[in-house]
């Protein structure tokens, strides 16, 4: 799962080693509207609905956190 | 503030927009962002076209140009009229107040008694409760007058705002009539106002030539003091927070459903914020229309009465229709009202030349 978000990152920020940062937002690689294209592309490649109140930072901050955020609303590896 | 209402309905509404256009697709390019990741938002977002004001419009031109309008076909006669009250976030001046231009240039009796409010997102609730409250004291007519050009505060190189933000206004009589109860809900946290702000132009910090100055403040948007600004996440989240309970605790106080009402008609920030609205407090989409953005813009206090208007116009001219309203956003305030609209008299969208 971890490899096919990286790769959705990659997509919607090219300019940017993800690798390289230990917190995605905090470092300023994704910003809000970010996040919502990001959602858009979990909720449809995994069949799921992220709940609104998830849509936090934290959540969104590495590839795990995004992982598990997939997880824990229904997605399967 | 909970409290209810009883005996007052809306009898017509008017809604005024803009001519000109303006096209996501043809504004990708103002942006610092590559055209790619912004053309992304179009779908998700809902960005598409909004109506935009001259540079030379302001709200009391909507308003007179739809008074008018109404006066001409005879929706109502000016004595019928005993209230003006007009919500807005932007004034033609500080002094006098739209209302007393509208009464003037419509040729409004002098015992009309006019007053604006200043107000965004949740203008139309408010502006509702003012309504009410005047009918208390009054046979005659109230109209209620919602309008924003809120393209002329915010930047054209500002991506979170510009492409939502849509200029219109909306005029909504109301009188005393029948039995009907109306539920009314009011929230409000000042302290979280900062969220959505317009930093320069008023007292605290008049404009200059240095509020002017446009700069990247650290998001990739070039905006100047001058410029409307939103916390995107913090509004987000607001709304996610406080508006699904809120629902719930408004259907539990009055022993209802979201299946006992025929229409969700609620602010309209962006089709994303709505959709996760909808999901979370269990509404059915497709009683909640989401597609003011991507056809005219948010139209701040006035997205309500025209959201009901575009996409509701037939079913609120022939029948009567349980409405939930909800609205929330600047302030940052939320709140809910329940009742019943319908079997109106009047009910149009019309496109002026402003």
């Amino acid at each position: 799962m971890n490899s096919d978000i990286l790769s959705m990152l990659e997509e919607i920020k090219p300019e940017f080693d993800f690798n390289d940062s230990e917190d995605f937002v905090m470092d300023g690689l994704l910003d809000s509207f970010d996040i919502i294209t990001l959602i858009s592309m979990l909720e449809e490649k995994y069949g799921i609905t992220i709940d609104g109140l998830d849509i936090v930072p934290e959540n969104f901050s590495s590839l795990d956190s995004i992982a598990n955020l997939v997880v824990k609303s229904g997605g399967k590896a | 503030m909970i409290t209810k209402f009883r005996g007052k309905k809306i009898t017509s509404m008017l809604g005024i927009l803009p001519e000109t256009v303006g096209l996501f697709d043809d504004e990708v390019n103002n942006y610092s962002f590559p055209p790619k990741q912004t053309m992304r938002l179009k779908k998700i977002m809902g960005y598409d076209r909004h109506r935009l004001a001259k540079d030379t419009s302001t709200v009391s031109d909507f308003a007179v140009y739809g008074l008018r309008y109404m006066l001409e076909n005879k929706w109502i006669k000016k004595e019928e009229i005993g209230a003006v009250i007009t919500v807005t976030l932007c004034p033609d001046h500080f002094v006098p107040h739209i209302s007393n231009i509208v009464q003037d240039k419509c040729g409004l009796d002098t015992d009309v008694m006019c007053f604006d409010i200043a107000q965004g997102c949740c203008g139309f609730l408010v502006g509702l409760m003012q309504a009410f409250m005047v009918l208390d004291h009054t046979d005659k007519k109230v109209l209620l007058i919602n309008g924003d050009v809120l393209s002329h505060k915010v930047s054209k190189k500002d991506r979170n705002d510009y492409p939502l933000i849509g200029d219109a206004a909306t005029i909504t009589v109301l009188e005393n009539g029948g039995d009907d109860e109306i539920y009314y809900e009011m929230h409000t946290d000042g302290s979280r106002g900062k969220a959505l702000i317009i930093p320069a132009g008023a007292f605290r910090m008049p404009s200059n030539p240095d509020t002017g100055v446009m700069a990247d403040l650290g998001d990739g948007n070039f905006r100047s003091l001058d410029n409307m600004t939103m916390d995107g996440s913090e509004v987000f989240n607001f709304v996610q927070v406080e508006v699904p309970p809120m629902l719930e605790n408004a259907f539990k106080r009055e022993n209802m459903t979201v299946d006992d009402f025929d229409w969700f008609l609620f602010h309209q920030p962006n089709r994303f914020m709505l959709q996760k609205l909808a999901e979370k407090a269990g509404l059915p989409q497709d009683k909640l229309p989401m597609n003011l953005v991507e056809n005219f813009g948010n139209p701040s206090g006035a997205s309500i009465p025209m959201t009901a208007i575009y996409n509701c116009r037939d079913s609120l001219i022939n029948s009567e229709n349980k409405c939930c309203l909800s609205a929330f956003g600047s302030g940052l305030a939320w709140g809910v009202v329940f009742m019943n609209i319908g079997k109106l008299d009047y009910c149009d969208l019309i496109e002026s030349d402003l």
